[in-house]
């Protein structure tokens, strides 16, 4: 039950940075703290059920996670190349 | 019965002027060389053909002569089956030599009218296409081959009319027979359709043998239906206003529409539908009541027009109405209307060509305040025209005469108060025509000479004026040949027997004779005795009134025209204001709210994000409330 409240705790702290924090590295990590409290989620409940369902997906979780940081980090390179800056508000030329 | 014989090969009264039209008009400039002959040797087969078939009529007796030729199934649809068939019976074999006999005469000379014209190949297409329609109209053994016929009469005429296109008066004038003829063509479909719906059928036998058990008012719906499409072709109140104008197109165009087709249609349809008339007495009324009114205002008309083709035009249109009445008059007046419009074939042909013959010599021009003394340069022509002008005032001997006073004593005969009045109206009508017919003879032929400098008149080349001979012997005995020789025996299997002795004296007759001598003596006075003024004088009220056609134009304007016009404009004002303000309305509504909901997408990722998470969460919250 603990480790629950725990993953709410990071979970809240991955969400509220990424909507709060503007530099794109920071948004980055809050994401992956908001992936890893699910992961901790999915692990706890699997722990409390029995079963294993939850550690598989937490596993299958990790290689997305992996996956994604290949493609942002490259982005946000690209973007930093390009503007020099890394800053998600500047960023905002798709638009109306 | 089925047709034998050369009988049997009467599809090419058809298809002889058919093809003749379609090799000129597809042939192009390579038919330029020979292909005024051509045309002019299609209606002359046909009448060949047509006597021939006449010959074997003669042949048979009785109701043996009315004979039947099948040609294919037009179509079948359901328990609605259309033969496409000839009838070949006393009353189209006279329309068809009618109409190929002074058709032929009229395409003769017209090799001579239209010799300088460069289009001559163009203009003798669509005479033989005329030509072809009509004999379809009258040939066709049901009403939808006679509307087919009927429609393409309707459209010869239009580029007949509008031959001369470039004229904008020719243009004009061609569109409005168009138009005019259309109101009747609808009364005639009607009338088809109602027909079909009543006895299931639309041959002339199936309705013929159906119309006993219809109702009385079917009967007469079908009838006044019918009078309508006839008012439309034939030129007759209240759809006469295209006739007079109708004389844009070239003179041997108006020959043949006043002559020996167009106008002739309606009272054939009439004639041709007795078996509906005679059951109607109020259909019957109508028909009567439409032609003398016809009749005393094509007099009119005729009397103050200075434009020598439009007297003669109105002088149709009061003969077509002398026609009518008599075709309203039932049985021996179907004998009467048939005789009149044979005659009247003849004599109209011949003075129309005359008067063509006239106009080629005075350089087009068409005024007769700028003729007179035409007799003294143009013999053969002036000939001919006075045989036709003795026939048409109906001269003791002539045509006209036996013609037309068959039709007064008839009107007469039929009694009470409407066949005094019909009677009056008719011997009026014969007053009156003789008046402006010797106006116009006077004008033209007699008095001094009122040309123009550069005018130098001289006759007509022969292939004009043999035309212009044949037509005058037919003016000046058809109709004698006809009344006296027994031709109410001849129709008698289509409009049933009828006993009728020509009288040469009668009340009426006499009355009529001793009329037309005093308008020819008023006309004399007004018009052979004192000098004509090359400027028309302004005239009476009266001479206004007919030389604008009895205002019949401007009625048309105001009762027709400007209202349509006004309904057109609410229309549209309904349609841009109405109908286009409600869809556009709606667009500029999506436009607008779309546009303020773009600004949604501001491109600040965070944003995005925001909105994500309160939408997860409300889908969270709704979840959460469903399960408690």
């Amino acid at each position: 039950m603990n480790y629950l409240i725990l993953s709410a705790i990071l979970f809240t702290i991955g969400a509220v940075g990424v909507l709060v924090r503007r530099n794109a590295i920071v948004v980055f990590m809050c994401v992956e703290l908001m992936l890893n409290a699910t992961n901790l989620a999915f692990v706890s409940f699997s722990h409390q059920h029995g079963n294993l369902d939850g550690q598989i997906i937490a596993f299958f979780v990790m290689v997305v996670a992996a996956a994604e940081v290949v493609v942002g980090l490259a982005i946000i390179m690209a973007i930093f190349r390009s503007r020099r800056s890394s800053s998600v508000d500047d960023a905002n030329l798709l638009k109306y | 019965m089925k047709a034998e014989g050369i009988q049997a090969a009467s599809w090419l009264l058809i298809a002889l002027p058919l093809a003749g039209a379609a090799i000129l008009l597809l042939g192009g400039r390579r038919t330029d060389k020979w292909g005024h002959l051509l045309g002019a040797a299609m209606p002359l087969g046909s009448f060949a053909v047509g006597l021939a078939a006449f010959f074997q009529m003669l042949g048979y007796s009785g109701n043996a002569r009315i004979r039947h030729l099948h040609i294919y199934d037009y179509f079948v649809v359901g328990n609605f089956k259309v033969d496409m068939g000839l009838l070949i019976d006393p009353l189209s074999i006279s329309f068809v030599l009618l109409i190929t006999g002074v058709g032929s005469l009229i395409h003769i000379y017209s090799i001579g009218y239209m010799a300088h014209d460069p289009d001559r190949r163009r203009f003798f297409a669509y005479l033989n296409l005329f030509v072809a329609a009509m004999l379809l109209l009258v040939l066709a053994d049901n009403y939808l081959g006679l509307y087919i016929g009927w429609e393409g009469v309707g459209l010869a005429s239009y580029l007949l009319i509008g031959f001369w296109q470039y004229k904008p008066t020719a243009a004009v004038a061609a569109k409005k027979a168009f138009v005019v003829n259309r109101v009747g063509d609808f009364g005639l479909s009607v009338a088809i359709l109602l027909m079909f719906a009543t006895f299931g059928t639309v041959q002339f036998a199936g309705v013929y043998g159906g119309i006993g058990h219809a109702s009385q008012g079917t009967v007469t719906a079908i009838g006044l239906l019918l009078l309508l499409g006839a008012c439309g072709k034939s030129a007759q109140l209240p759809l006469q206003s295209w006739l007079l104008d109708a004389m844009e197109g070239p003179t041997p165009v108006s020959a043949l529409i006043h002559a020996a087709t167009m106008v002739t249609a309606g009272v054939y349809l009439i004639v041709r539908s007795n078996p509906i008339f005679n059951l109607s007495p109020d259909a019957r009324l109508a028909v009567t009541v439409v032609g003398a009114a016809t009749l005393l205002a094509g007099a009119i008309i005729g009397c103050a027009k200075d434009d020598i083709k439009k007297a003669l035009a109105g002088s149709t249109m009061s003969q077509i109405g002398y026609m009518m009445l008599a075709a309203g008059l039932g049985k021996v007046g179907y004998v009467f209307a048939i005789a009149h419009l044979i005659a009247h074939g003849f004599f109209k042909a011949g003075m129309f060509l005359g008067a063509g013959s006239v106009m080629h010599a005075m350089k087009e021009d068409v005024n007769m305040r700028k003729y007179g003394a035409l007799r003294t340069v143009m013999y053969i022509t002036f000939g001919t025209f006075f045989l036709g002008y003795l026939a048409i005032i109906g001269f003791p001997g002539l045509s006209g005469f036996f013609t037309k006073d068959g039709i007064i004593e008839t009107a007469f005969n039929k009694g009470g108060t409407s066949g005094a009045v019909l009677g009056t109206c008719a011997v009026l009508g014969a007053g009156i025509t003789a008046f402006y017919m010797s106006r116009l003879m006077f004008m033209t032929f007699f008095g001094e000479k009122r040309w123009d400098d550069d005018v130098h008149p001289h006759e007509s080349p022969l292939v004009m004026t043999i035309p212009l001979m044949l037509l005058a012997i037919g003016s000046v005995f058809a109709g004698g040949f006809l009344v006296l020789g027994g031709f109410a025996d001849f129709l008698a299997p289509v409009v049933g027997a009828q006993e009728h002795k020509f009288h040469w004296v009668s009340v009426p007759g006499t009355v009529t004779l001793l009329l037309m001598f005093a308008g020819v003596a008023l006309a004399w006075m007004q018009y052979g005795a004192r000098p004509v003024p090359r400027e028309a004088p302004r005239g009476s009220f009266l001479t206004v009134f007919a030389r604008r056609d009895l205002y019949g134009d401007a009625l048309n304007e105001s009762l027709l025209m400007r209202p349509g016009q006004w309904a057109t404009r609410l229309a549209v004002y309904f349609d841009t204001k109405g109908v286009d303000g409600l869809v556009n309305g709606l667009a500029a509504g999506v436009g607008g709210s779309s546009g303020r909901l773009r600004r949604v997408q501001t491109g600040f990722v965070r944003s995005y994000a925001l909105s994500m998470f309160l939408g997860a969460a409300l889908v969270v919250g709704a979840l959460f409330l469903v399960r408690i």
